[in-house]
């Protein structure tokens, strides 16, 4: 078997709730696997069943070539999980967490504490590494709590809505750290609600809704699938939408919605109209302070996969 | 994306070393290190350490100036006669009141996820909470012991004896905290437990010669406080402290401490893999 985790048919119920309705999730080794979907549509019991942390009530699941019901110690061993909220100790320092994980992994006290010191300087946490994770922001939470998955150098990484709560920057920087970990080697198992990130980082996205796949493709093959893309135009000078809106119209061929906020957008078919769309907008002179491509929204997606049928969200425990 | 050999072949050194072999004794290790780790964060939160001191000093100095003079004639003559259970109350109320709320306020927090995605066997986060609180009986002891010696109570035996009445109270209070932490494995409710935590110790401390002389009660309780094992500790605790028999009451409160852990400590270790 080549498959890092591999995941079949999983049912997970909790009292009348469905939270699992006979998911299948694969990932091969060394690949990102983006799931993307709602709250409440079964991500986190996925990754808990996976992680061992949750027993299924019906279907298999396989880390690492190892059945996770028979053989949940070794599954342990094998992987790193980063769930939704902080799993840190926060009345430790972020230092004393990843040595007391590196202890709790069978790691000598010496190399304990050297794995804690150079995960915490590649995080960039090397001068917060003796504070209290309390006193920690948003971001370095988060980057101290990837770090703690690492300290056991997992063959297999889950990763909760990783970017939840995250600023911008501090998104794109924790995207570059995933980026690397995959490109060492490690199988990533990633949940999000934004299609826009497991664009960004996977190589294959299952999409689940009301706990069951409605989707599973490439980014590439899913972005077809869906459709939907928007141009964002801002031209510097708010009086100049108007002629903004023009440019955009015979780019795209579509209406253009009245400038609001002097902020033009568009839906576009063809990601060639977007390269339309910027030598018009030279042509005509207007200068612009924001140009972008935007995926659509999970909304968007789910309507375009679902035929606009989409299940309503369950509450997820 | 699925060539899979080179993926795996050109793991750079730090990364993807494989997993970590097991090592000896995980439950003994692990439980060390939750251990020190609790201890960590009782070090920080010396708040919580609070009821476990303060209420046993506050049973003994209510007695002893409110009922002393009644039940004994003298205060000083019933701190003396007190101070003994007081002592027994302490560890047994430290280990019921703070342990099983430290499990349930651990099961709630995030970390706990991490801990049981990790290869520890899961009787080692109850027994390194358990053995944290060591340092609280301590404490509590210590706290105790300077306040009564405040008061004017005096040891009569020796430093051994006292110090071996010190090391029975707290093996009893280890051994009954496993009741409170079943209680925190199942329910799982910060204030059920320390509702129950608290409430428990009352018949089995206060269903003694403690704080009055058996005599005095009426026949259901003398009967109760014959069999109560917390008896037995208390009359080896007066032993120890200010002489008298010893022999047989430490040996019955060894056994039934045992009894205790057995009972009480293989349950809440059962329910507790269940539940997690």
């Amino acid at each position: 078997m080549s498959a890092a985790f591999e995941a079949e048919g999983l049912v997970k119920r909790f009292g009348a709730t469905t939270a699992l309705d006979g998911v299948d999730l694969r990932a091969e080794r060394g690949t990102v696997l983006g799931v993307l979907g709602p709250n409440g549509a079964g991500k986190t019991t996925a990754i808990r069943v996976l992680a061992t942390l949750l027993r299924p009530d019906a279907g298999r699941a396989v880390v690492d070539g190892l059945e996770v019901g028979r053989d949940p110690v070794e599954v342990r061993r094998r992987i790193g999980l980063t769930g939704q909220y902080a799993t840190v100790d926060e009345d430790l320092t972020g230092a004393e967490n990843l040595v007391l994980f590196g202890r709790l992994l069978d790691l000598p006290a010496g190399e304990a504490r050297a794995r804690a010191a150079r995960l915490l300087d590649r995080f960039g946490l090397a001068d917060a590494g003796g504070r209290r994770a309390s006193t920690y922001s948003g971001g370095m939470r988060r980057r101290l709590d990837l770090a703690a998955s690492l300290v056991g150098s997992p063959s297999i990484l889950f990763l909760d809505e990783p970017t939840t709560g995250l600023d911008p920057g501090r998104r794109e920087e924790l995207w570059q750290t995933i980026r690397s970990l995959a490109d060492d080697g490690t199988t990533v198992l990633l949940t999000t609600q934004y299609l826009e990130e497991a664009d960004a980082l996977a190589d294959e996205i299952t999409v689940i809704d009301g706990g069951r796949v409605i989707a599973h493709d490439t980014p590439a093959g899913l972005k077809q699938q869906v459709g939907g893309q928007t141009v964002v135009v801002r031209p510097r000078d708010p009086d100049r939408a108007g002629a903004a809106a023009g440019v955009v119209a015979r780019a795209t061929g579509h209406d253009v919605a009245p400038p609001r906020g002097g902020v033009v957008t568009a839906s576009v078919d063809d990601e060639r109209a977007f390269s339309a769309v910027v030598r018009g907008l030279e042509d005509a002179g207007v200068a612009v302070t924001e140009l972008a491509l935007r995926l659509p929204g999970l909304d968007e997606v789910f309507f375009a996969l679902t035929d606009g049928h989409r299940t309503t969200p369950r509450e997820e425990p | 994306m699925t060539t899979t050999a080179t993926t795996t072949t050109t793991a750079p050194a730090d990364h993807r070393v494989g997993p970590t072999p097991p090592r000896r004794w995980p439950l003994a290790r692990h439980s060390l290190a939750l251990a020190r780790r609790n201890l960590t964060t009782t070090r920080r939160n010396p708040g919580e350490l609070a009821d476990a001191v303060i209420l046993p000093v506050v049973f003994l100095v209510l007695f002893v100036y409110l009922f002393g003079g009644a039940v004994a004639g003298s205060t000083q003559e019933y701190l003396q006669y007190l101070f003994p259970g007081i002592l027994v109350l302490t560890t047994v109320l430290t280990g019921q009141v703070a342990t099983g709320l430290s499990i349930v306020q651990d099961m709630k927090k995030g970390v706990f996820d991490r801990f049981r995605s990790m290869p520890v066997p899961r009787a080692s986060m109850l027994l390194g909470s358990v053995l944290a609180d060591a340092v609280r009986y301590v404490i509590a002891l210590a706290v105790l012991f300077g306040v009564g010696y405040a008061l004017g109570f005096r040891v009569e035996t020796g430093l051994l004896p006292a110090l071996a009445a010190c090391g029975l109270a707290i093996v009893l209070g280890f051994s009954l905290c496993w009741l409170t932490v079943l209680v925190a494995v199942l329910l799982r409710d910060e204030i059920m437990v320390s509702t129950v935590g608290f409430l428990l110790p009352f018949p089995l401390v206060f269903g003694t010669g403690m704080a009055a002389p058996v005599e005095t009660m009426p026949g259901w309780l003398q009967a109760w406080a014959e069999v109560n094992p917390v008896s037995r500790a208390i009359e080896a605790s007066q032993g120890l402290l200010l002489g008298g028999p010893v022999a047989g009451p430490v040996t019955a409160t060894l056994l039934w401490s045992a009894a205790f852990l057995a009972v009480f400590g293989t349950a809440a270790v059962v329910a507790y893999r269940r539940v997690v």
